[in-house]
């Protein structure tokens, strides 16, 4: 395997990227939304009103009932105002964080497999001396890497705004809580490599850039059910449920990469389309 | 001459479509070869056949001495393809594609350098050089993808439909473009094309295709052969010629195609009948204006292959099929 090839394709897709509007939007957007917009909104309200009365929501007081004990202790010494802020942007926004790696990891794996044979680029790409393993991981990379990167970019950018917003509740640096730390460093890059893998098999079926973005968008289900989840009380994304997520996850990416190298192959593709 | 390409009854089908079947034929090193057909003759399936893209379901390949099937990668890396669109990255800058493809191509970055300042220059885009692809007009696009096929030195070099798409001026460019940097680099080329003018100009040797199998191959005075045996000379007289019959009696005259008693065209076995063939019309009392001799245009001799549903077994070179 020759890593000198693979650095080019990755250095080539995440350059088309960079000119490429729609994605560039989406990568930028996407994490302003979750990251920034929806929290610094929260926090104004919270900081204006002073009370956790702002937030009183039966779905959220549901929450706080069904509070697991190791949370509980985690949370314990804070006051009503405290713990919404906690609990909502500790915890419920953390499913949300996840959306991002699929998004992001699907958007450019998208532009990249689809887009190459959308822009008609597919043909001269496989005419070279590239071997299939290097241009798979080649492409997977340029995925894989931007969406953690960008990722990770956006967890900093969450733990300053948490902590700058919630300066006047807290009265010290709260944020991260030990929760986001498996969930950064271990189920954001699974989720990546989620996204990667299913666009990439879904890429081999669909002929546009569109058609794949839009059929590994249905990933995001996966996401809502954790936001629903930890909402009902069903789970709550403590470290353990986050190791072991993680793992799931993990183990589903390396399954949809196995079936996608299975059919990435330059025969498969040129036949397809030929067809 | 070595054989740098060596095709013996090669089959390839899409599923139960018979797209290549009992092909053979082979490239000699520095010649310009053309695969000439219509659409679905089989000429891009042939190129990926030969690129070990596809695997051939029968007969043998041998391309610069390696077995597609099992060497593919080697064989690209070797040869140079132009495919039937530039499939350039058009947002990258030229330079950027060059590099790209030739990284790919297991070249260093000093080579690359090197290289693509010399085809730039070559296939005059330098003042472009680090302007995306995607503003380039489709003349120049196309000389990008040459350079980039042009890339790496090939000995062996691809182009399907190199001037598919382009304007009179910039296909005459491109045309000219090929056959200089052919002379200058020694490069064998295979030129899939339905352009029979370009065929024409740039081929020393001819295969028609069609529906996957050979129709004909051969140079292009041999494929004229195969359609007209001799060769016509279109003879113009300054008076009428009442004894037009009698010119067939002629030593070396085939047939006559008597248009009026003025013009006449005269088939001959050979081009060194032709002094005889004037004096003979001379000593007939023909007042000669003009007489000029005629090559069948390639198009006529392809019209005239395809159209006929008549196949003989002369064997593959020049012959038909």
């Amino acid at each position: 395997m020759n890593w000198r090839k693979i650095r080019i394709i990755a250095w080539k897709d995440i350059l088309e990227v960079r000119q490429n509007k729609s994605v560039l939007i989406s990568m930028v957007m996407v994490p302003l939304i979750i990251m920034v917009v929806l929290p610094a909104v929260m926090l104004v309200v919270v900081n204006t009103t002073g009370s956790a009365d702002a937030l009183n929501d039966p779905d959220i007081q549901m929450m706080f009932e069904r509070i697991p004990p190791s949370i509980a202790q985690m949370l314990g010494n804070l006051n009503d105002a405290q713990l919404s802020v906690a609990m909502i942007l500790g915890f419920l926004f953390a499913p949300m964080f996840l959306i991002m790696p699929l998004m992001l990891s699907s958007s450019i794996a998208a532009e990249s497999f689809a887009g190459e044979r959308e822009r008609k680029t597919l043909e001269a790409l496989l005419y070279t001396a590239a071997t299939d393993t290097e241009l798979f991981i080649g492409k997977a990379l340029a995925a894989f890497v931007p969406a953690v990167l960008v990722s990770l970019v956006s967890f900093i950018v969450y733990t300053v705004v948490l902590n700058v917003g919630g300066y006047p509740l807290f009265g010290y640096v709260w944020f991260p809580l030990d929760t986001w730390y498996p969930l950064v460093f271990w189920v954001m890059p699974a989720f990546s490599a989620l996204g990667v893998g299913a666009t990439v098999l879904i890429s081999a079926k669909v002929q546009t850039f569109m058609g794949a973005y839009q059929a590994s968008g249905s990933l995001v289900i996966l996401v809502l059910g954790l936001v629903v989840g930890q909402a009902s009380g069903l789970i709550y994304l403590s470290v353990w449920v986050g190791m072991i997520l993680g793992f799931v996850v993990w183990l589903a990416a390396g399954v949809l990469f196995f079936l996608a190298i299975q059919q990435f192959n330059r025969k498969t593709l040129l036949y397809q389309s030929a067809h | 001459m070595e054989k740098i390409i060596e095709v013996s009854r090669l089959q390839h089908k899409y599923g139960d479509f018979q797209a290549i079947q009992e092909l053979s034929f082979d490239v000699q090193q520095g010649e310009v070869f053309g695969l000439l057909g219509p659409n679905g003759a089989g000429k891009t399936t042939t190129v990926r056949l030969l690129n070990g893209m596809f695997e051939a379901s029968g007969g043998s390949i041998s391309v610069m001495g390696f077995d597609p099937m099992k060497s593919g990668e080697k064989i690209r890396e070797k040869a140079g393809v132009l495919t039937e669109t530039p499939a350039l990255y058009e947002r990258l800058t030229a330079r950027q594609n060059l590099r790209f493809f030739g990284v790919l191509a297991g070249m260093d970055d000093q080579q690359i350098e090197r290289r693509s300042d010399e085809l730039l220059e070559m296939f005059d885009l330098s003042p472009r050089a680090d302007d995306r692809a995607g503003t380039f007009s489709k003349g120049m696009k196309q000389r990008l993808a040459l350079s980039r096929a042009w890339l790496t030195n090939p000995k062996l070099l691809f182009l399907d439909e190199p001037t598919s798409g382009l304007d009179p001026e910039a296909a005459a460019q491109v045309r000219e473009l090929i056959a200089d940097v052919r002379q200058k680099e020694g490069t064998t080329v295979l030129i899939c094309t339905h352009n029979l003018d370009e065929a024409q100009r740039l081929c020393d040797r001819l295969l028609i295709m069609r529906q996957g199998s050979t129709l004909a191959i051969g140079t292009l005075s041999e494929l004229r052969k195969l359609v007209s045996p001799g060769m016509w000379l279109e003879v113009q007289l300054l008076s009428p010629f009442e004894k037009m019959d009698q010119i067939r009696a002629i030593a070396g005259v085939l047939s006559l195609d008597v248009h009026s008693l003025q013009e006449v065209k005269i088939e001959v076995d050979s081009e060194a009948a032709i002094p005889q063939v004037v004096s003979g019309l001379v000593a007939l009392g023909a007042l000669i204006l003009r007489l000029q001799p005629q090559e069948i245009p390639l198009e006529q001799v392809y019209l005239q292959l395809q159209n006929s549903n008549h196949k003989s077994n002369n064997g593959h070179n020049g012959g038909t099929k």
